[in-house]
């Protein structure tokens, strides 16, 4: 388990790897919203935590595809299924190196993007939280979506379709918490609802990925 | 490590593909699957490795035994010769690389990313994977494509070196190996073992 997940991490840093894709995109949509909704501080900070998850949500929906794709198309997602392993633990495993290379960088910049929008300053804190909560959620989520679709030609597009409603409610707690965070408001309900949601998607996801992995691999 | 299938049928696309078939791979043996193209070979494969389910019939004794290479490699075209194998014996529990590395000759391309081989020096890093794997059975499917002659030679080798060692092998090839088994002639009705002397050689 533990090479599988040093070689994900090893091919993501590697040329082509697609490392930074998703921090780059995170990084394009918080520089691009004061351009579009203009420059006054007090809407910049007001709208700050909604679209700072929104871009990290779609940054890490970016980077799904490749996430069982390459594997599939190489070969190797079938000699992975022959090999000692079972498959929940290399989906799991797969979900982990998405979350290192993609959730984990777009949680540590959020706070520098936070500036950019005038975020308020006891928001940080939560955003981070918020985020670090959250993301495991949408890198879970997003390979059971990738389970779903993988072996389908140009199947991005169907796993964005299949992945998006699924990340809605991660999207508006983990949001809520950011946002109360920032007008100092009481965040525990809406932090307690993210938690128990990334909790109950590591906890049960896996299994479901395994299993549609299984029947695609067909 | 004796793999015994009985009244087997598969399925490819939900068309079932062979039907009845019963053969017995034991240990030490290789088995020559033959038969035309599209009459489920690889399927056959497929099935014996537990990627998809029998139609009918029992499999026994390939639990946790069989290797399977496919017609892909499985290889990483950013990682080089040595990480792409040391990661598949990681994955098998298994550490020594260098046996499968001196068996089909890949010392000297060790440190070259997989994506700057040739074909056949790809399929000789994807058939070295076989020998990281520990396992007793391997299960081949058109092992010699894009092998030249030496290559070829090599892998029979190395095959002949696991039966040797009380290994099996099931493999799925349309060229002569030179090697000791029985050949499994899946064309339309004749499903079952027939002794390798009856096979003609001759269009290698």
């Amino acid at each position: 388990m533990i090479a599988l997940l040093l070689r994900d991490l090893k091919l993501a840093f590697r040329a082509g790897g697609g490392f930074g894709l998703g921090l780059a995109f995170f990084l394009i949509v918080t520089v691009m919203v004061p351009f579009a909704v203009g420059p006054q501080s007090s809407l910049l900070s007001t709208i700050a935590p909604g679209v700072l998850w929104l871009g990290a949500l779609l940054a890490c929906l970016l980077s799904l595809d490749r996430l069982l794709a390459l594997d599939w198309e190489d070969g190797s997602l079938d000699l992975l299924a022959t090999a000692p392993l079972p498959l929940e633990a290399v989906v799991t495993v797969k979900a982990l190196a998405h979350w290192l290379t993609t959730g984990l960088p777009l949680v540590l910049a959020a706070p520098f993007l936070g500036v950019l929008l005038n975020l308020p300053m006891p928001g940080f804190f939560w955003l981070v939280i918020s985020l670090l909560i959250g993301t495991p959620a949408m890198s879970v989520i997003g390979t059971f979506g990738a389970a779903l679709t993988v072996g389908l030609k140009r199947g991005g597009l169907l796993l964005s379709l299949l992945v998006l409603p699924l990340y809605v409610p991660t999207l508006i707690f983990g949001a809520e918490v950011a946002r109360r965070g920032a007008t100092g408001m009481e965040v525990q309900t809406p932090l307690l609802m993210l938690a128990g949601i990334t909790a109950a998607t590591i906890a049960l996801l896996p299994f479901a990925s395994a299993a549609v992995l299984r029947i695609n691999l067909r | 490590m004796t793999l015994t299938v009985t009244d087997l049928s598969i399925t490819r696309g939900g068309v079932p593909v062979l039907e009845g078939l019963s053969f017995q791979l034991l240990p030490g043996k290789a088995l020559i699957l033959r038969g035309p193209n599209g009459i489920g070979k690889t399927t056959l494969l497929r099935t014996l490795a537990g990627l998809q389910p029998p139609l009918e019939g029992k499999i026994e004794g390939a639990e946790d035994q069989i290797a399977y290479a496919s017609h892909s490699d499985g290889l990483k075209p950013t990682l080089s010769v040595t990480e792409n194998l040391t990661f598949w014996a990681a994955v098998f529990g298994t550490y020594d690389i260098q046996p499968a590395l001196d068996a089909f000759e890949l010392n000297e391309l060790a440190d070259r990313h997989a994506g700057n081989l040739s074909a056949g020096q790809k399929r000789r890093l994807g058939l070295a994977r076989m020998l990281v794997t520990g396992r007793p059975i391997w299960m081949l499917d058109e092992p010699t494509v894009s092998l030249d002659r030496n290559a070829v030679q090599m892998f029979a080798d190395a095959v002949r070196t696991h039966l040797g060692q009380g290994g099996s092998a099931l493999i799925a090839t349309h060229i002569d190996l030179g090697l000791d088994g029985e050949v499994l002639d899946v064309g339309p009705n004749k499903a079952k073992p027939k002794p390798i002397d009856d096979f003609d050689g001759g269009f290698l």
